[in-house]
């Protein structure tokens, strides 16, 4: 059986390494450590771990007042508060002077499960991805978002990570693939159609692979983890090499990564495409599993749609 | 004859005639809550802050943020007056391509240190960097300039409270009491009294002055740096417009640019002792 480790608890560990590295990185939080996984860090580096308590904005500021004085913070929260109730702060703040803040969210999206819908980020995707300067991640598994989050912590200027509460299956062997910002991976090959996937749907898609490998579909699969900038040319060379794009991802389908895809491929080479994501609603209380059958985010689901595109071409 | 501190009175007077003549060029602006801030800015920037204006970045410079980053015109003029660019740039405040943006902007203007104008953020980040001057065992300072509107914000209690949680006493903040913001008085807009217990109750030390008074103004700094374990707030009771008789105490001078003739005026009031 595949591993499941969640996004969170790599964060928590890396933090603590990326401590030890590194004087200079600092992290905050906002009540929520033990959740967020700062925690870690907090109890080996206590001088460099500011709890703000249970305010965003301040949080979001202060670590811009930190790396305008050289630090590297890392400001933790769920990404329903981070990126909605503190987005002014990280606009104007800390994009708009693109100071080295990492904005490390935990709880995006709908497999936040039983907290329910006011917990359940389904538009920080869009939301960050609309300010200039912000780089946008979200990792697929625990192994990549390591590797990422090691490569925002080198990169100066601000990024937005999106990680996940639910432990989702490791998909990625650390010394088969590279991860870099901005850099898309062909995780599997395939001719006849492109699923394009972020975050914890990477595993989805590739399971929805392997259900149209049957059927003699070869479904070219892609893990768009850099959402901003986007890999533009692995996009346009599947739009040559393959017949469609279907994008899954985890967020509302307006403004997430099926917008940003549909944005490269309708100016560079349009080819059809169907978005899978939530349809403009929110979320509601349940098992993470129950609320992704619900909501169509299994690979059952993009099995179908990618079916259905096919047929329309046929 | 000359009296105490007059070298820095005549810098106030040149600063003033700046910010009227700034706006006056740009068309627009705030002239009003930057008049009330003149002696506390020049206070900071031509006696108190150890800076460097050939080295603005250098590591252990005190530090000066604009909360109220719609002031811009006061901070420039000190700025170029005080040697972190020319004076000639005033004059292009606010015009497309210029350097000195409608707010701060610190990647385009020496000596800047905190982008500002949406107000509450620039209060948030001096918490920042008083945490930051304390990890790093550095003896400077950080100054905030905070408006009486702007502690309308949520985040400015915020930060207040975690200011006191985490005991800056290199933080020290001035409130640059007008009594007027953009709709109205105080009173009438949001009550923000009493001003001085808030502050108290969250943790801080108060120190109230005539906000326009050089001595006050420096016994108070003075206080607030012998001030342990706590950050120091300096609620500086000023006069929005100050030194122009039909501007202040005016709430419609908050973001009204001077005609030129309203210039003139202004300017020969200013006077000319320089």
């Amino acid at each position: 059986m595949t591993k499941k480790i969640a996004t969170r608890e790599a964060y928590g560990k890396v933090l603590v390494d990326l401590g030890k590295q590194n004087e200079d990185i600092v992290v905050l939080d906002a009540d929520l450590s033990k959740s967020t996984k700062t925690s870690s860090f907090g109890k080996e580096f206590p001088n460099r771990f500011f709890n703000m308590g249970i305010s965003e904005q301040n949080l979001m500021g202060t670590a811009a007042g930190l790396a305008a004085s050289g630090k590297i913070p890392f400001a933790s929260t769920f990404a329903m508060f981070a990126t909605g109730r503190a987005f002014e702060i990280i606009r104007n703040s800390i994009c708009y002077p693109k100071l080295n803040v990492k904005v490390c969210a935990t709880h995006a999206g709908i497999t936040v499960g039983e907290d329910g819908a006011s917990h359940q980020a389904l538009e920080d995707i869009a939301c960050m991805r609309a300010i200039p300067n912000m780089t946008v991640i979200n990792p697929a598994d625990a192994i990549s978002a390591e590797a990422l989050i090691y490569a925002a912590s080198e990169y100066k200027g601000p990024v937005y990570i999106r990680l996940g509460r639910a432990k989702v299956p490791v998909i990625y062997n650390k010394e088969d693939y590279e991860f870099e910002i901005g850099k898309g991976i062909e995780v599997k090959e395939g001719q006849d159609v492109t699923i394009i996937a972020t975050g914890i749907m990477v595993d989805k898609a590739l399971k929805a692979r392997e259900d149209l490998l049957k059927e003699g579909i070869s479904a070219r699969v892609i893990d768009i983890h850099t959402i901003k900038p986007i890999d533009k040319d692995i996009i346009i060379k599947a739009t040559k090499e393959t017949k469609a794009i279907v994008t899954v991802e985890e967020h509302n389908i307006l403004g997430g990564l099926g917008s940003a895809v549909a944005e490269v491929v309708v100016e560079n080479s349009p080819v059809p495409m169907k978005m899978i994501g939530i349809n403009d609603t929110f979320g509601e209380s349940g098992k993470p599993d129950q609320l992704l059958e619900k909501y169509g985010l299994t690979p059952e689901n993009i099995f179908n749609k990618v079916k259905e595109l096919l047929n329309k071409l046929k | 004859m000359s009296s105490k501190f007059q070298d820095l009175k005549d810098i106030a007077v040149q600063v003033r005639k700046d910010i009227i003549s700034m706006t006056t060029a740009a068309g627009s602006g705030h002239p009003g809550g930057s008049l009330s801030a003149v002696e506390i800015l020049t206070a900071l920037y031509f006696e108190k802050m150890n800076i460097d204006p050939k080295k603005p970045d250098w590591e252990g410079r005190d530090k000066f943020i604009l909360s109220k980053g719609h002031a811009a015109p006061v901070l420039y003029s000190v700025l170029a007056r005080r040697g972190f660019f020319t004076p000639d740039k005033l004059i292009n405040l606010r015009k497309m391509g210029a350097m000195l943006q409608g707010h701060p902007d610190m990647k385009g203007t020496p000596g800047v240190e905190m982008s500002t104008g949406s107000l509450g953020q620039g209060f948030s980040a001096s918490v920042g960097m008083a945490l930051a001057s304390k990890l790093d065992n550095r003896k400077n300072r950080i100054y905030v300039l905070l408006g009486d509107g702007e502690i309308n914000e949520g985040i400015v209690w915020e930060a207040a409270m975690a200011a006191a949680h985490y005991k800056l006493d290199n933080l020290t903040a001035f409130l640059d009491y007008n009594g007027l913001q953009i709709d109205g008085p105080n009173e009438e807009v949001m009550n923000i009294k009493p001003v001085d217990e808030k502050w108290r109750s969250f943790g801080w030390n108060v120190l109230e002055i005539d906000g326009h008074d050089f001595e006050a103004i420096f016994n108070a700094i003075n206080k607030a740096e012998e001030t342990k374990e706590k950050p120091t707030i300096i609620i500086a009771k000023t006069v929005k417009g100050k030194g122009v008789s039909f501007m202040e105490n005016q709430v419609g001078w908050h973001g009204t640019a001077p005609t030129e003739e309203e210039m003139e005026q202004a300017l020969k009031e200013l006077g000319g002792e320089l």
